[in-house]
């Protein structure tokens, strides 16, 4: 009896153990298989995982809340530090503010009148959604907020979020609940842009890190230091003028803007409809566009 | 008979929370903190689990359940999917294999031993990610978010062994 299971032992432990070194083999194909398929079928794999992120939203939330008091908190005591300094820089501010108004009303009166003078058509205005950060990228290796606000309260993919700074990014995926953005600072997100002050069209790229970069000038386009960057409108995706940034550096190595917002200080965001689907619209297109051309075959197959 | 189910329940539950530990850190890097930059190099919590466990109870962090937790890492933190769960795969088969030389040494040494784990989990990451998005991706964020995770060591391999020792039996 003893013999036996002895025989069994001998047989058994180098079985579970090449079992064991299979099953880790295969585990690693598997993972490399899903890199493979993720990079195939995006949006599979952006539905799973939207959905995944909906399931662990209310712990997500549950966790952020409790932070979001003790940064609260902390950020009392350290307003209370420089009150007096903030004060006086407000004071010095409202004053020169308060010129800038004038000048502002001015304007806009005068914008009023050429407008109607000239029957322009005005952009459509835009409905706001404001939701709260639940959970932030987690690494460096992906740009991604997510919020707590999904289908339910009317978001849709490709919708713009921005803060009272600027443009903080675009909804890549939305569940019921909860949805993602994809940051400015994303490797894959491309924003056309308008340098203000001379009108150059240029693209905001992002590069996963925090040198944001502007590509696809035209030539011998200038740029100066400290330019603020606006939204262009271009594409239809985000609507003219919203700020981006300030170009910060000029260089061989491109040229670098730095975003008006901080991603890493947002604690609500504001989501925009303004009535744009570009990227909605430019998927409708590619799908008739398809069909179009396999009914034209057919067509062409039965004469 | 009541008291025998109890009992099977308790043990379960115990034999359990290496892999609930482990969800939890994935769960909690994901959370937004208020630190300035941290969304950018917030550390890889689950590495320290994953290391600890394969080093002290193998048994307890089946090869499977860490395959899930890349997963879910790869799934909430928007990085490609599988390059995390890759990355901890790695992680467990480099550790399990040096599991004799690391076991039973001083603190230091098993530090030290998850600092060199953790480096190459960080080169592996980046290089992925680079291959998956065909451009060469900027590597001082990893980098500091490699000294976060090192740094971040030893407060969580105190609470995994802390654990071991109150609830884990040691005949295991």
């Amino acid at each position: 009896m003893e013999q036996r299971s002895n025989a069994l032992i001998r047989i058994a432990v180098p079985l579970t153990s090449l079992l064991q070194r299979f099953m880790y083999l295969g585990l690693i194909l598997l993972a490399f298989g899903l890199m493979l398929f993720s990079k195939v079928d995006v949006m599979l794999v952006d539905r799973v995982r939207a959905e995944v992120t909906d399931a662990f939203a209310p712990i997500l939330e549950a966790l952020s809340r409790p932070l979001a008091t003790v940064s609260d908190g902390m950020q009392i005591f350290q307003s209370l530090n420089i009150i007096r300094e903030n004060n006086i820089f407000l004071k010095t501010e409202n004053a020169h503010l308060m010129q800038w108004q004038a000048v502002a009303r001015k304007l806009r009166a005068e914008n009023l009148a050429l407008q109607q003078l000239l029957g322009m058509v005005k952009d459509q205005n835009a409905i706001y959604t404001t939701a709260r950060i639940i959970a932030g990228s987690g690494g460096a290796l992906s740009n991604m907020l997510v919020v707590n606000s999904g289908e339910k309260n009317g978001i849709r993919k490709g919708q713009v979020v921005i803060s009272d700074l600027g443009v903080i990014g675009r909804i890549s995926e939305v569940s019921s609940r909860s949805s993602r953005i994809r940051l400015l600072s994303d490797i894959n997100s491309r924003v056309p842009v308008l340098i203000e002050n001379n009108r150059t069209r240029a693209i905001v790229a992002g590069n996963n890190a925090a040198g944001t970069k502007l590509i696809h000038l035209p030539q011998g386009a200038r740029v100066t230091l400290n330019a603020r960057i606006i939204t262009s409108g271009h594409g239809g995706a985000f609507p003219p003028g919203l700020p981006v940034g300030i170009v910060s550096s000029v260089g061989d190595s491109g040229i670098k803007v730095q975003l008006f917002v901080d991603f890493s200080r947002l604690e609500y965001v504001r989501i925009a409809d303004f009535g744009l689907d570009g990227l909605e619209d430019l998927l409708d297109l590619s799908i008739q566009k398809r069909s179009g051309l396999s009914k034209v075959g057919r067509q062409s197959a039965k004469k | 008979m009541r008291f025998a189910i109890w009992q099977k329940l308790d043990r379960l539950t115990r034999l359990f929370m290496p892999l609930v530990l482990s969800f939890l850190l994935v769960i909690l890097s994901v959370v937004q903190t208020p630190i300035t930059g941290h969304a950018q190099i917030s550390p890889v919590l689950a590495l320290a689990s994953i290391y600890h466990w394969v080093i002290y109870q193998p048994n307890l962090l089946p090869l499977f359940s860490v395959f899930i937790l890349g997963l879910l890492q790869d799934l909430l933190t928007g990085t490609p999917v599988g390059l995390y769960t890759l990355v901890f795969l790695t992680v467990y088969g480099v550790a399990l294999s040096q599991r004799r030389f690391l076991i039973g040494r001083s603190f230091i040494m098993y530090w030290f031993g998850f600092g060199v784990i953790s480096l190459m989990a960080s080169v592996e990451s980046w290089m992925l990610a680079s291959i998956w998005n065909w451009a060469l991706l900027d590597f001082t964020a990893l980098a500091f978010q490699f000294i976060i995770s090192v740094s971040m060591f030893p407060p969580l391999a105190w609470v995994c062994l802390r654990w071991q020792q109150a609830f884990l039996p040691q005949d295991l």
